[in-house]
């Protein structure tokens, strides 16, 4: 069973504390990420889950610090540990500084949900690949070519010496996202940012995708962070796992726990709504509604217009705090908080 | 479902469509895509049949030609509504096919692109019954009626699809299909395109609908989860062609074919105590468009022998009882 990382054991590498990312837009400001906390461990596996809207991309985005133009980071930190207790608030550096361009694509690094967009169609694999590497590290020409090499065989790409050297076109899409993953590690990262790396694929290749992230982030012990959908995926990749809704972390907790014994109403709610490929068949009961647009964010917690399991007035008029309903295991629920308070 | 002495609402027959493959200024052709090839099942009134396959294994196109969307190469679909004479839709000519189109119908993927922008969902939903003929009254009242069986609120039928959420505008697109009260419907990947929380609305809805108007369907996808949870028997098909039919159960208990149970082992469920990705999972899908010997599987196939690699396998029953499994595979007795 995945083991639990004691909190404060270690220092964490990466240490989100109220992160917002707000969009300016003619209809208003879309607050998509609206404050939040969550800790990265070394050598951790993460999982971020949400439906689409959730602001668990922009999330990423902003850690990467590549938002859209239109989007800004109006509050909260993004503190990166570089080594004997220090640390560098991501969120405050300029996104094109030198701290960002030296940490961005190479000990931070990203594998996109569109291969084929991820990749530059008029350039060779290989050369994309170098190209990253010679950016990061004063190597020559031609070992950072061997280098490529090595990286394609180990992301299993067959003669990987051939196929450095065709464009992306050539390459189907599981072997373009292995491009793309062998791209992200070519520089060693200390965290991998998955963001929906499988979406655009088959369940085939997604298997055999998801197969090659985890073992190579056991090998090099890398940080994942892992974005997704799919609560069935997270629930095999990660040992610790978000659930987001509305630019709210809900619910965070290990994954067995919070698969186990879902404590928010949307978790829940959203466990009973998705059919299971093993077990009883069982009638699936939707949640109702749908996810706001983002102009119109509901008052208080974002989740009360659809929630079934609703306190009372107080739902609606203020967010309620994380509540720790097990170990390590947080909860953002007024059922959670009113049971502590009173 | 499968009882050998009911006659099918629908039996294709050898179905074929393959795609030419054109090139230079003559549009020479120089090969083909097999997207179906040689494609054979019945489906029986009031079932779910799902056709589960990966992409371009041509799940979508025998989706299509089932309706005559496409014209097929080859082959024959025997449609039989309300227990008449069958008629064979593959060589029916155009007013005959309008007239039997009224009982077979089509729920799209994506509800964001198979809805006209411009048009209020009154005429979205309307213009099937106009095409049939009906008059403006009878088309407001049916609409009304329709958008209350799909559960969305009949005051709503002057609005655009742009104020509607994705599951509501799928919801559209069903009243739509549901509009001339046909008795088959191919539902082409209905909730992928949908939110993970608004998906089993929809499901849900499929499955009220079937049990209220009787309806057969012909459920399309890529999820195995989905087929588990709607449908009655299950085709898997791979490059063009079914490797395996069998009754949904059968299909999760006790499958036969090898890229089935490579299809079963790569879906992870949704438990983090269940066991994933034990057993390694090679190869890529084979590439329609090239010429295959033997088995389409055989690159990546476990049990490969000579010849599997010589001799195309045919789909034939191996269940003993008369529940019919049917698998394609030279192993499927091991």
């Amino acid at each position: 069973m995945p083991q639990t990382p004691m909190r404060d054991a270690r220092p964490s590498i990466i240490s989100v504390k109220d992160l917002e990312v707000h969009f300016r837009r003619d209809e208003g400001v879309v607050r998509a990420v609206n404050g939040v906390s969550f800790d990265v461990y070394p050598g951790e596996a993460l999982g971020i889950v949400g439906e689409s809207g959730c602001g668990k991309t922009m999330t990423a985005y902003a850690l990467m610090r590549i938002l859209p133009r239109t989007g800004h980071i109006p509050r909260g930190e993004i503190l990166y540990s570089i080594g004997e207790g220090e640390q560098v608030d991501l969120a405050s550096v300029p996104a094109d500084g030198e701290v960002m361009r030296g940490i961005r694509g190479g000990e931070m690094a990203m594998i996109f949900q569109e291969p084929m967009t991820a990749l530059s169609p008029v350039h060779t694999v290989s050369n994309q690949i170098s190209e990253a590497i010679l950016l990061h590290e004063d190597v020559s020409k031609e070992e950072a070519r061997s280098r490529v090499v090595q990286l394609l065989k180990q992301v299993g790409i067959p003669r990987a010496e051939e196929s450095a050297h065709d464009y992306p076109f050539q390459l189907s899409g599981g072997m373009r996202q292995r491009a793309v993953i062998a791209m992200a590690l070519a520089c060693h990262p200390k965290i991998l940012i998955a963001d929906e790396p499988t979406t655009a694929l088959d369940v085939t290749l997604q298997a055999q995708v998801l197969g090659l992230v985890r073992s190579m982030q056991e090998a090099f012990g890398l940080s994942l962070i892992l974005i997704t959908h799919d609560l069935a995926v997270v629930s095999h990749m990660v040992k610790r796992v978000c659930v987001m809704y509305l630019g709210h972390i809900i619910e965070e907790g290990p994954v067995d726990e919070v698969f186990d014994a879902p404590s928010h109403p949307y978790t829940r709610a959203l466990m009973r709504s998705i059919p299971r490929v093993g077990g009883a068949r069982e009638r699936l009961t939707p949640i109702e509604g749908s996810v706001p647009d983002p102009y119109s964010m509901p008052s208080g917690c974002p989740f009360h217009p659809r929630c079934q399991e609703k306190v009372g007035k107080v739902c609606e008029e203020r967010m309620p705090k994380a509540v720790e309903t097990g170990t390590l295991h947080k909860v953002r629920c007024f059922l959670y908080e009113k049971g502590e308070g009173e | 479902m499968n009882d050998p002495t009911r006659l099918p609402l629908l039996e294709v027959k050898g179905l074929k469509k393959h795609f030419p493959i054109q090139k230079g200024f003559f549009r020479r052709v120089v090969g083909s895509v097999k997207a179906v090839d040689d494609v054979s099942f019945k489906i029986y009134a009031g079932e779910t049949l799902g056709l589960v396959g990966e992409s371009g294994c041509g799940k979508t196109t025998t989706g299509r030609l089932l309706l005559r969307a496409l014209d097929p190469t080859e082959g024959s679909v025997l449609f039989r509504p309300q227990e008449k004479d069958p008629v064979n839709v593959a060589e029916l000519d155009r007013r005959s096919l309008k007239s039997i189109r009224r009982h077979m119908q089509m729920i799209f993927q994506d509800p964001f692109s198979s809805l006209n922008p411009r048009m209020p969902v009154l005429d979205l939903v309307a213009e099937p019954l106009r095409a049939h003929g009906r008059t403006a009254k009878e088309c407001e009242s049916r609409v009304r009626e329709l958008l209350g069986q799909v559960g969305l609120d009949p005051r709503t039928m002057r609005r655009y699809p742009h104020a509607f959420s994705g599951g509501q505008r799928q919801r559209i697109g069903i009243a739509r299909a549901l509009a001339l009260n046909p008795s088959f419907i191919v539902a082409d990947e209905p909730v992928s395109a949908l939110d993970v929380s608004v998906q089993a609305q929809i499901l849900n809805l499929l499955e009220d609908l079937q049990d209220r108007l009787d309806l057969t369907y012909l459920f399309i996808t890529h999820d195995l989860s989905v087929v588990r949870y709607l449908c009655d028997r299950v085709a898997v098909m791979y490059v063009g062609k079914i490797v395996e039919l069998v009754d949904t159960e059968t299909l999760f208990g006790d499958s036969r074919h090898p890229y089935t149970n490579l299809l079963l082992n790569a879906v992870p469920d949704m438990d983090p105590h269940s066991q994933w990705l034990t057993a390694p999972i090679s190869g890529e899908v084979a590439d329609p468009s090239a010429e295959i010997q033997g088995c389409p599987f055989a690159p990546r196939c476990p049990l490969v022998t000579d010849l599997c690699r010589r001799e195309i396998p045919l789909l034939e029953n191996v269940s003993k009882d008369e529940y019919q499994h049917l698998v394609a595979c030279h192993h499927r007795k091991g």
